[in-house]
């Protein structure tokens, strides 16, 4: 069972409280009706699905019941970083620091 | 036999009587079936898994992989595939051999033995290949038969299971030398400390062992002080009989305790085991090291064993294993073990050491006591049929001399138990001198001490003990201390040629397997391993990975770590369902979700179905009423009368706040804004994809606040779904989600004459139309308490929803069944609700639709509101594949005979007489008869449906095709004239 | 009109008691409970009106007088008032800085005691219930077996669980699997 830390209770959890809600910064345009159906295709259907380092939304559902992003190691399962969803996705030099 | 009570270190005074395969023995307070088994001087245990041989204990504890029983209390309680070595005895305790038949000295299916050619690795593989149907016929109930080692019981399970969550700083897994110093040190630094051993007694090896000094205390004085010392510190906690089965992620391990099993008669409020899921800060790993076997043809005979066994059925149960006992060995620790025999009065015929060099002092000391050592020997050969009787040793050239044996110990050396280390995703390192595999470096907080980390003198492991835990050991006196150098991997003499040398007992694989695998293309470990089982029985080659992979490693001229290493997987050792199902069963198994008005309903003789975690009344059937006649009669009440129904189970949510009706249309496909406080409307959410997620009505209290009603089902997610949108799409919007299910109970009331039932209940609302028009709620009083009263139907006739707080659901509910019955209304289940909508042609999200099927196929386009710039699932809808021709869209059925029920779930075809397989055009969702209209009613969706009304189709059924016609899906009301009386 | 007489809450579970040497679990008595979703501007307001602070620290709860307010989340508490009913404690006038929602009804509670109360919770609640990490005073939405509860320690032994009315039987049985095995 992992341990999250969220960032709203700015705790450690168990992952039992926790719930996984996909890929994370996957943007809902403001006039969706207007998408071609290839960029629907690819906002809607189409997901990452990387060896490493994974950017991905949970809800703390049993716990305050707020949505937040954290990015994950797929191969370690490690949590490199969590932060509360509206903050930006941190970029490829941030993450290749988390790496380190 | 006897006993050398001055050896058993772990046993007591009491004389305990238990029976093995009907007979019944005498054991001593301490022993495990194993030792007590010995002790009468029995050696043969069990049959093996593929070839029947007659096999015994081979080890003494928890990596046994021969000595399999069925040990039970009652025919409930039957325990199959418990290690003889493991289970300790108790006064009537009952244990059977396994895997043979008629008994276990003479086994018909022993003649497998005699047709081992045909049975060699890959056997599975070569034979079963075809034809596919031999699958279900022959093969499979063949290889069931054949290869199942116990048998499990086929009745409930009558003990329960416990489960604890445990936190603390520091976990220890292994109580021997390394674990308990560990566990002091950790405990001095003023941690939090859980320390498990899979035994009875804490101390590991030290029990074993009558040699080593510490302090002057022998091993075992010294772990029972120990032992005392951590118990009297509250920060510690000692779990004895626990194993520590499991390494999950961040530093989360699993240990299960067993509880009864060792006792006769247990109380009955104990559990069996407890499961403890634990959350250390710090795991430390000493789960020692276990030895290996001699893979030499006939190593398998009962009274052939591993060296440090045997020298624990004696220091540890005072057991000698034999009269005359043979070793062979690679490794010096078997020499302590036969120098222990010998001063017990065992004779020591010869010891064989598989090395050519051997440390002088040991053989100095061998040559003091008279016995006869040959290096660089090998043994080709045993004799004796349900018991070793003799060996045939090889050495130098040819020279080959018998002895006659009752008991042959072993050692090929010691593997680290990286079991744990390498769940916890530390990489295995090779260490080429060793010729072992010792823990890499974990990326969790973990740290592997003592006999699993390789490392041997007791005064290392103590000081690596401190070290682990940031501590510091108290300065140790250590005396006599056994040196574990020497071993060897992989067959020995012309093992991979003749005989039967077995790499792992528990299934059946010799060296000549490894070797046939390997001439037969299997070049990495994984593939060897799976064509030959090597490894894959229940003790998972604790004793045969190292062999195996060296065999293989030699006979592909590879170095071992480019062959391989196995991956290790929890459970450790075999752990029963009942740890892991813990408390979930029976009432806890799931919550039953009950209603305010359940009970009510039934003391009123309510038949009930679960519908999601709730129980819900299903039908009330009168005096010798069948359920058709009872649902007939609830569904004819309701459309001349009235019904009354509890509805507490939908969804409710509370939408408030000054984006609220913003927040709806995004939400849902209907539009929100012109709808007036007070009124109500049907309202359809979909997913992004344009598919129907769920339905409900919604009731707009004021400008900022709506109740929301939700499927009984969709609840939960309904609300997640919203959440979701909410805080990540439009946290900007002013809006507020609560759930509000449970908070009130809903009680419908349904009928020409609901009106009148409930009139004289409520205060502050004018029942009329004009003042409470069909679809409008209002914020009242019922029976005296806050009530919000809907007027809308679920049946088609008129109908009210009443929502009063739950603790006052079931008196308003008893308030209104005393209007209601003397009108001649009636109570009515889920059952004819069911049938009730159907006649209406209203949806069930779930049933009707399965997540394909978008409004438009359901018939709903009239609640999608075209003109809004955005809802959830608006341009979903607008997918190539959701606008084009030909979806199945949701219809009725009628069949042409009227009395013909559809099942629920037929397929639907329009010509009968075609080719299986047919073409679908879709299948029936919902189906009943229909009392009121006399004839069955169905939804089905098809193909193409809203362009066939009338069409003739047909259902194709086992026995019979049932003609049925397209019809709209309204069969009651079409003009809907009724529910605005 | 037929007259009715004034209706009386009837709570899930009323009455009941288990208790060993080391744990007694009973039930609440009934208590009007308020869902509360606010604004920062709206918990200053909401707190005056209430009379006592909604704590803006995570799993950290304010009392007086026999009202209670628990943080759940960072714009969610829980307010549970042991004497008054929700109606007396509901602003008359709906703001855009929050919403009050009557939930008195949708929860019921327990009371868990003794020395080995954390204990039993532990045999369904996951967390870490140490005084250390979770304190007198601590609260939080989590999990107990398969209910979702919300766990407030008001004593170093003493622990309501508040859980949807509908999982009070469920989590009633869990808590005396979980006290009856405390001491084994
Ligand atoms: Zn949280």
């Amino acid at each position: 069972m992992l341990l999250i830390h969220c960032p709203y209770c700015e705790d450690d959890r168990p992952e039992l409280e926790f719930a996984n809600a996909g890929q994370a910064h996957v943007v809902r345009p403001s006039h969706m009706s207007e998408m071609s159906d290839e960029d629907f295709e690819g906002m809607f259907f189409i997901r990452d699905n990387p060896k490493g380092v994974n950017l991905e939304r949970w809800r703390h559902i049993h716990g305050c019941g707020r949505f937040f992003n954290a990015v994950r190691h797929t191969v370690t399962d490690k949590f490199l970083k969590v932060y509360r969803a509206g903050e930006p996705r941190p970029t490829d030099a941030e993450l290749a620091e988390l790496l380190k | 036999m006897t006993r050398i009570p001055a050896r058993g270190s772990r046993l007591g005074t009491k004389t305990i009587s238990f029976t093995f395969d009907g007979k019944t023995y005498e054991g001593i307070e301490g022993d495990t079936l194993a030792s007590a088994l010995i002790a009468n001087g029995v050696h043969l245990m069990g049959r093996s898994f593929k070839y029947h041989r007659p096999r015994g204990a081979i080890a003494a504890g928890a990596e046994e992989p021969n000595a399999l029983v069925n040990v039970f209390r009652d025919s409930a309680r039957r325990q199959p595939n418990v290690r003889a070595t493991v289970q300790e005895i108790y006064d009537g305790l009952k244990a059977e051999s396994q895997n043979r038949f008629p008994s276990l000295a003479f086994d018909v299916g022993a003649v497998n033995n005699l047709m081992s050619p045909a049975l060699v690795a890959g056997f599975y593989y070569k034979t079963f290949k075809w034809p596919a149907k031999a699958w279900d016929h022959v093969y499979e109930p063949f290889i069931r038969r054949a290869a199942g080692l116990g048998e499990a019981p086929t009745e409930e399970d009558p003990d329960h299971y416990a489960n604890r969550y445990a936190h603390c700083d520091v976990v220890v897994i292994g109580g021997g030398p390394a674990g308990l110093m560990a566990a002091k040190c950790a405990a001095d630094k003023g941690n939090s400390v859980i320390v498990c051993d899979e035994n009875a007694a804490f101390g590991g090896w030290l029990l074993s062992d009558t040699d080593l000094r510490v302090d002057g205390m022998s091993g075992a004085e010294w772990a029972a002080a120990m032992v005392a010392e951590l118990q009297a510190n509250d920060n510690v906690r000692m779990l004895n009989r626990t194993t520590g089965f499991g390494y999950f992620q961040q530093n989360m391990v699993g240990l299960t305790e067993r509880i009864t099993d060792h006792v006769s008669r247990p109380a009955p409020d104990l559990p069996r085991e407890r499961m403890w899921q634990v959350r250390a800060g710090r795991v430390i790993i000493a789960q020692g090291a276990i030895e290996r076997h001699m893979v030499f043809p006939g190593n398998d005979l009962p009274g052939v064993m591993l060296a440090g066994a045997a020298q624990t059925f004696l220091n540890k149960f005072g057991v000698p294993v034999g009269e005359r006992i043979g070793v062979y060995t690679a490794c010096d620790t078997a020499y302590a073990a036969a120098f222990d025999l010998y001063e017990v009065g065992c004779e020591i015929p010869v010891i064989v050491d598989h090395r050519t060099e051997v440390d002088a002092q040991i053989l100095k000391q061998a040559e003091d006591l008279g016995i006869e050592v040959i290096k660089g020997g090998h043994i080709s050969e045993v004799t004796g049929r349900l018991r070793i009787g003799g060996i045939v040793v090889k050495s130098g050239a040819d020279t080959e001399r018998e002895w006659d044996v009752d008991a042959l110990i072993m050692s090929a050396g010691w593997t680290p138990s990286l079991h744990l280390s390498s769940q916890s995703r530390a990489k295995p390192v090779w260490d080429e001198t060793r010729g072992i595999f010792l823990p890499g470096e974990s990326p969790q907080a973990c740290i592997c001490i003592g006999g699993c980390n390789g490392t041997d003198e007791l005064a290392d492991v103590f000081a690596q003990a401190a070290e682990s835990v940031g501590g510091k050991a108290p300065k140790c006196k250590i005396e006599d201390d056994v040196s574990t150098s020497g071993g060897m991997s992989g067959a020995t003499g012309d093992s991979l040629q003749k005989g039967k040398a077995f790499v792992d007992y528990q299934n059946d694989v010799t060296a000549k397997d490894i070797a046939l695998a390997v001439r037969e293309g299997m070049h990495s470990i994984e593939h060897v391993k799976r064509y030959t089982t090597n490894g894959m029985a229940t003790d998972q080659g604790k004793l045969s990975n190292m062999h195996g992979l060296a065999i293989a490693a030699d006979l592909l001229d590879k170095p071992i770590p480019q062959v391989g290493l196995t991956t290790f997987r929890a459970p450790y050792t075999p752990t029963t369902f009942g740890g892991f199902v813990g408390h979930t069963k029976g009432s806890l198994f799931d919550p039953r979700r009950k209603t305010p008005i359940h009970d009510w309903a039934a003391e009123n003789g309510a038949e009930f179905e679960p519908v999601s975690l709730w129980d819900r009344a299903w039908y009330f059937p009168r005096r010798g009423e069948t359920m058709h006649e009872a649902v007939d009669r609830e569904c004819r009440t309701v459309r001349e009368t009235a019904g009354i129904f509890d509805a507490s189970t939908l969804g409710k949510i509370e939408v408030a706040g000054p984006d609220a009706a913003a927040f709806m249309n995004i939400m849902y496909t209907n539009g929100w804004d012109k709808l007036k406080p007070g009124r109500a409307k049907y309202g359809i959410m979909c997913r992004e994809d344009g598919f129907i997620y769920d339905d409900g009505v919604v009731g707009k209290l004021a400008a900022d606040r709506f109740h929301v009603t939700t499927t009984t089902g969709g609840a939960p997610r309904v609300l997640n779904h919203m959440e979701d949108y909410l805080q990540t799409e439009f946290p900007h919007m002013r809006v507020w989600l609560t759930s509000t299910t449970e908070q009130w109970a809903t009680i419908a009331v349904q009928g020409p004459r609901a009106r009148e039932i409930i009139k004289p209940l409520v205060k502050g609302v004018n029942l009329n139309s004009e003042s409470l028009s069909h679809m409008s709620v209002s914020e009242c009083e019922i029976c005296g308490v806050p009530a919000r009263l809907f007027r809308i139907s679920f049946t088609g006739e008129l109908g009210f929803e009443i929502n009063v707080a739950a603790d006052y659901g079931r008196s308003v509910w008893e308030a209104v069944w005393a209007r209601a019955e003397p009108l001649g209304a009636c109570v009515y289940g889920t059952e004819a609700m069911h049938v009730l909508r159907a006649e209406k042609g209203f949806i069930i999200v779930g049933q009707d639709t399965d997540g394909t099927v978008t409004p438009h196929d359901a018939g709903l386009s009239w609640a999608i509101a075209k003109s809004k710039p955005d809802f959830v699932g608006k341009r979903g809808l607008q997918r190539p594949d959701l606008v084009k021709a030909g979806r199945r869209q949701l219809v009725g059925l009628k069949t042409s005979d009227p009395k013909k029920v559809l099942q629920e779930g037929a397929q639907i075809v329009a010509n009968p007489d075609q080719p299986i397989p047919m073409d679908m055009l879709g299948f029936v969702t919902s189906s009943y008869w229909s009392g009121t209209l006399k004839h069955s009613i169905a939804m089905a969706l098809i193909e193409g449906g809203f362009d066939r009304m009338g069409e003739k189709l047909y259902v194709p059924m086992e026995d019979e095709t049932i003609e049925v016609e397209v019809t709209g899906s309204v069969f009651y009301d079409p003009n809907g004239d009724k529910v605005n009386d | 009109m037929t007259s009715v007489a004034k209706l009386v809450r009837s709570i899930p579970l009323n009455g009941f008691r288990f208790a060993t040497d080391a744990v007694t679990i009973e039930a609440a008595s009934p208590a009007a409970r308020l869902s509360i979703r606010a604004t920062k501007r709206g918990v200053t307001s909401l707190s005056k009106s209430l009379g006592l602070t909604l704590p803006a620290d995570p799993s950290k709860s304010s009392k007086k007088a026999g009202r209670h307010a628990l943080w759940l989340g960072p714009d969610e508490w829980l307010v549970v008032d042991e004497k008054l009913a929700a109606e007396d404690l509901i602003p008359k006038r709906a703001s855009r800085e929050f919403s009050v929602v009557d939930v008195s009804h949708r929860n019921t509670a327990f009371i868990v005691s003794g020395d080995d109360a954390a204990t039993a919770l532990n045999a369904g609640c996951p967390r870490n219930l140490s005084l250390k990490a979770f304190p007198v005073g601590a609260c939080s939405r989590t999990l107990f077996g398969k209910a979702e509860i919300i766990l407030y320690r008001t004593g170093r032994t003493v622990f309501r669980v508040e859980c949807w009315r509908s999982f009070a039987p469920y989590v009633r049985d869990l808590l005396c699997e979980g006290a009856k095995d405390v001491r084994n």
